[in-house]
This record gives C-alpha cells, structure tokens and sequence, in this order.
C-alpha cells in the first residue's frame, strides 16, 4: 500500500501539467475571442464601428447644421463641398455624416425593442404551453401574415412623425419571426432533464426561465438583435426615402428621398444618393458579417472544420469529405 | 497465427492529432497492428485513450480537428489514406462497415427501418427498391428480426432490436472488416450476451474480421481472439486473449485487470490504478505511463518505448526488462 500511496504523492506533487495559455482575451471573453479570429467577423466589427464612429463623431468630423443650404445646389464634389451638394444645396458629406445618427439609432433601437418583444412572446408561449401558448402563437402568426411593409406605411401615416415612432412601428412589424423562433427553442429546452429537476427541486417558474432557459438562448437572441438591426436600417430608409418619416430629421434615407426628390438619378447627379446608399449598405454588410462570427460561436464544428483547412492551406474543400492526411516529423 | 496470409488490416506507425486552439493533442501515436482474416482484433483502455479514434480513423470519418498526420492504414495492401473522395465513398461500408458507438442513436427517428436498410443497398449497389426490399427482408431475417417490423420506426423496437438493425446495416454489404466501436454498452448483459453469439454465428457464416472495441475488459477477452490494450494514445501491449488474462506483462494491464472482480478467482481487494491519464496536449517524455507506474525503474528515456516480442505473439511497450529476455531495452 504505502507505495502505492507514494506513486499517487508524486504523480499528484507535479499535478497537472500547465498547458500553453490562451491569450488573455479569450478566456475572459471566449466569444471575443473567436471573432477576433473570424476574418469576416472582424471586418464586420471594424466597418460597423467604423460607421458608427462616425455618427457619434458627426460634430466633429462635420461641424456646423448639416441641414443649412449653400447657394450652389446640385454641384459636382468639389474642395468646398467633398461629395458636392444636393438639390436642396445642402452639403453632402455633412449629411452623409449626420444621417448615420438617426438611422442607426433606429436600427439598433428596433432590434433592441422587437428582440425583447420577441423574447418575452416565444418564452412565456413555449414554457407555459396550452392556452397561452395557443393565444401568443394567434397573435404572432397574424402579425406574420400581415405585409409588413403595407402596415408600416399605415402605421407611419396615423401616429406622430418621429425617430421614436418609426422605431415602435418597425418594432412592431418585425418581432414575430424571431417569437417563433425562440418558442421552438424554448419547447425543446424545457423538455431536457435539468429543467425537470429544477422543477422537481422547487425552482420558481421565473428563474428556470431567466437562469436556466435564456443563457442557452443567448446566440439566437444575439443573432436575431443582428438580424433586426438590419432590419431596422433597411426598413427605415425605406420608410424615409416613400417619404413617410418627418423630413426635418437627418436621415441616410431622407438622403435618399431628397436625392430621388431632386431627380439626381436622371441628372446623373450621382453624389446625391451614392454615399447614404452606400453607407446603409455597408452598415447591413459588416452586420451580416457579424453574424457569420457569431455563427461559429454557437456552432464549434464550423469553427473546427474552418480553422482546419487554414492550418492545411486548403481553401477550395469546401466540405472534408474524408479525415484529410498531413504527414509530420514525430 | 499464419504469418503467410495477407492481413485484411494492416495499420503502420499511425498518428492522429485534433487541432485545437490551445496545440495539438496527440490522440494517437505510433499504433501499429494487423487484423487477420476471419479475426476478432480487440482493443480495450481507458476512455480518452484513443481507441475510438482509431477506428474512425480506418474510415477516414474522423471530423474536424483531426489530421491524421502518419503513417499508413493498408486495407488488403492498398493505402487507405492514400484514397480519394470518391474511391473512399466506395471503399466505406462495402469493404469496411461501422457499428458505431451509440447505436442506439445512429438510426434516423423519423424514418421506418425499411428504407434505412434500402438505402444503402440502393446507394452502393444500383438495385431498384423492390430488389433492395428483398435483401432487407433476408437481412433481417440474418439478425432474427420478424420481416414485419421493416415497416416500424426506430422508437418502436427495443434496445436489442434496434442494435440488431444497426448491425444488419453494417452487415449489408458483405464487408471483409466490421468495426464494432462498444457495439453492447448501452445493453444489459443478457441482451449483450445474445447479440455477441449472433454476432459470432454471422461471423462465422460470412467470414469477416471484426475489430471490437470496448472498455469491459472481460467481454473483451471471451469475444476476441488477439487483444491490444491502449494507453494515452498508444498501444502498451498485444498478445493473444488468453494471455493476456492469464500472463499480462505490461503494469498498465495488470492495473485494469485488477480493476475488476473474478468471478472465480480468489477474494482480493480490487485495487485500481492510482493517478489519472496524462493529458495529451502535453504528454510526459518517454514511457507515458511512468507517473502511475508501480514498477518503474528509475529508468529515464527521451522516446516512448516501442513495442517488442517477448514471448511469440505477445508484444509489449514496455521499458523494463522481462523474465525470459536477454536485453529488454531497445
């Protein structure tokens, strides 16, 4: 026995090797981590950070009132006026600048408001099932088979005009997928076993949902806030550029309405509507971006299989097909 | 054992790795062994050891991270990884099939048995579905199930039933090697012990070698004729069944066979190993098992010891000398 004892005692003197150490980052923030390492992810992260940078530094990158009116209109971009002027002579590059403002709060501030919306919905109809579920599941699927945009329009014709308005009316049109979504989830997680053991231990109702359900929600919340913003982006300049939004705001698609307003398109005025456009397209893309990263978050497999044809040098498998071969030195 | 027949399976030197982010773990390393026509090769360890890894490694359907990164596989003499996409589409399941390890779950919820079983006599052999219903009804009349049961689906047969189903799927090609990855865990021992013997009957009558893995040491040693016993990724010791019951060599097999009871033998406390496996990221230098090792000699090496005959078909890896031995160490 003793040397036995004596063989657990060195084994155990030495314990468990260290092994080489992840970067600082990635154990705080694991999921930092892997879209610091995800090529879209971060060019994403960096074009999005990039617009929005710009829209809180607007005063800054372009000071003065963006909505004043220079006495040339429609002028090609020139020293005075970078991307020109619009046909209302305003300056291009300081609208461009501010519209990121409104826009982007829209779109975030919709994404935020139908995701809670959304969340509330799907989890309260799956975990409670029966009645409530049938009753919440009614009212989503009527707000899915409404047009969406038909009941923007309507929307935005009846109530007040303003940032806020638009935001509770995209919020309103957009939640319903995402309730789906998330109630499906929700009825399959509820039936795993260490939700009925914490139903059997007691557990209140709303902490199984907030401490046990949601965590385990956390990439389709997350990818679905994404998803929305776009929405939210797209959906608005839309509303904006058909014209149904307060047309004093500064918005990329009140850019686009004035610039469709003043007939540029047909002058060929070209800087009238290529940066709003451009930004609100750049703004979608770095998000979708995102969300690839986000993906592989949630779904290691991607990221493993990924990561394994750039360390074999492979870009054109696009699926491994067979467990590949790298011969090495032993 | 005859020397003279061509092994169906021939593994060299091979080397797998999983890719991580915090460096390779070495899964396997340097396990050399051939399985002869009509045997029953087991390999039996710990878990994490790396058996299950060798045995997808054979199909080539390890998935991302792993690179298999030495060595040869030789199916009938020819290079297994060598093979490419579609030769090794051909070569997986009509030359060698898999029983997997949970069998239990690798049959499709929602599909009946009956297309389960056409499916790959359709895929792999061209024949029309009225044909691949015939041999699905011969096949399961093979496994002792009642034809009628092709129209249930999985959850409607029992655990037995079900394994029996998976095993007529891996038999449905007639393959020359099945690879049985702890075909019976999930099973009680009277159901395990029926579907070994049928196994054994099939064998018989079809003449395929078997490559069975488990952890349950004494199945092992009633089922299979040779034995390789695995440790951290590499293979300690091989020798016939009986010997390794009744002569074991290496301290790591003696250590699992005294892990559990006889049911013969005399009462002795069962004593286990001390100390738990290395971790594979960053394995000890030379012999691997050293720091549980009750009988290690104070002998340092800079390379893991290779296996070498010491008794005529029982090989072991070993750094220590032997009873019978001129010089142990190589």
């Amino acid at each position: 026995m003793s040397s036995t004892e004596k063989t657990t005692g060195t084994a155990s003197a030495g314990g468990p090797r260290p092994v080489r150490k992840r970067r600082l980052l990635g154990q705080r923030l694991p999921w930092l981590y892997v879209i610091a390492r995800h090529n879209q992810a971060r060019l994403g992260l960096a074009l999005l950070l990039v617009l929005v940078l710009m829209a809180i530094f607007a005063p800054v990158i372009s000071p003065g009132d963006p909505s004043q009116s220079y006495d040339i209109i429609n002028d090609p971009p020139s020293h005075q006026h970078i991307l020109g002027t619009d046909p209302q002579g305003r300056d291009e590059f300081a609208l461009m600048v501010w519209g990121g403002r409104v826009t982007m709060v829209i779109g975030f501030g919709t994404a935020a408001l139908a995701i809670i919306i959304a969340t509330l919905i799907g989890v309260i109809a799956g975990y409670f099932r029966g009645f409530v579920d049938e009753f919440l599941m009614l009212v989503t699927n009527l707000f899915l088979i409404i047009p969406g945009l038909v009941l923007l329009v309507v929307l935005a014709a009846y109530l007040k005009p303003g940032t806020g308005t638009v935001i509770l009316a995209l919020a309103f049109t957009g939640w319903a997928f995402h309730a789906r979504i998330i109630r499906a989830m929700t009825l399959s997680l509820r039936e795993k076993d260490y939700i009925a053991a914490a139903v059997v231990a007691g557990e209140r109702s709303f902490s199984i949902i907030f401490r046990l359900i949601l965590p385990n929600m956390t990439n389709l919340i997350v990818g679905g806030f994404i998803g929305s913003t776009i929405y939210g982006i797209g959906a608005s300049t839309a509303l904006s550029y058909l014209g149904l939004t307060r047309m004093t705001d500064i918005s990329w698609g009140t850019n686009l309405f004035f610039a469709q307003n003043g007939n540029s398109l047909l002058s060929g005025a070209w800087w009238a509507f290529v940066p709003s456009g451009v930004c609100v397209a750049l703004a979608a893309l770095g998000l979708a971006w995102i969300n690839f990263g986000m993906d592989e978050i949630s779904n290691p497999r991607l990221r493993a299989e990924r990561e394994l044809r750039k360390a074999l040098g492979r870009k054109a498998t696009r699926r491994v097909r067979a467990t590949p071969v790298k011969e090495r030195e032993h | 054992m005859e020397k003279s027949v061509e092994p169906v399976l021939d593994i060299r030197d091979l080397y797998v790795e999983y890719l991580t982010d915090r460096g390779p773990v070495r899964a396997v390393e340097g396990v050399s062994f051939a399985i002869q026509p009509g045997e029953v090769f087991g390999l039996a360890g710990e878990s994490a050891c790396g058996k299950s890894t060798i045995a997808h490694s054979i199909l080539r359907v390890l998935r991302p991270p792993a690179v298999i990164t030495g060595g040869q596989i030789l199916y009938k003499g020819s290079d297994v990884l060598k093979m490419e996409g579609s030769t090794i589409e051909g070569f997986r399941w009509a030359e060698v099939s898999m029983v997997f390890q949970s069998a239990m779950n690798s049959l499709n919820p929602v599909v009946k048995i009956e297309h389960q079983l056409t499916d790959v006599l359709m895929k792999h052999l061209g024949v029309d579905r009225s044909e691949a219903r015939k041999r699905a009804e011969e096949l399961m009349d093979v496994v002792n199930i009642d034809k009628q049961r092709l129209a249930a689906y999985p959850h409607e047969l029992s655990g037995g039933m079900r394994q029996r189903v998976v095993i007529a799927i891996a038999l449905a090609l007639k393959p020359s090697l099945m690879i049985m990855d702890e075909p019976t865990t999930a099973l009680d021992v009277v159901v395990q012990k029926d579907i070994l013997q049928q196994i054994n009957q099939l064998k018989k009558e079809y003449g395929f070698s078997i490559l069975f893995i488990t952890h349950d040491l004494s199945l092992m040693v009633e089922f299979s004729d040779r034995i390789g016993i695995m440790y951290a990724g590499q293979l300690v010791e091989l020798a016939p069944a009986g010997k390794i019951l009744s002569e074991p060599l290496h301290p790591y097999t003696k250590g699992l066979l005294s892990s559990f009871p006889s049911i013969t033998g005399a009462r002795a406390k069962l004593s286990g190993i001390p100390g738990a496996p290395p971790n594979l990221l960053d394995p000890p230098i030379g012999c691997r098992f050293k720091p549980r090792c009750a009988e290690w000699e104070g002998l340092e090496m800079e390379k893991s010891p290779r296996l070498r005959e010491v008794a005529p078909g029982h090989m072991v890896a070993c750094p220590c000398n032997f009873p019978g031995e001129a010089s142990g160490v190589n």
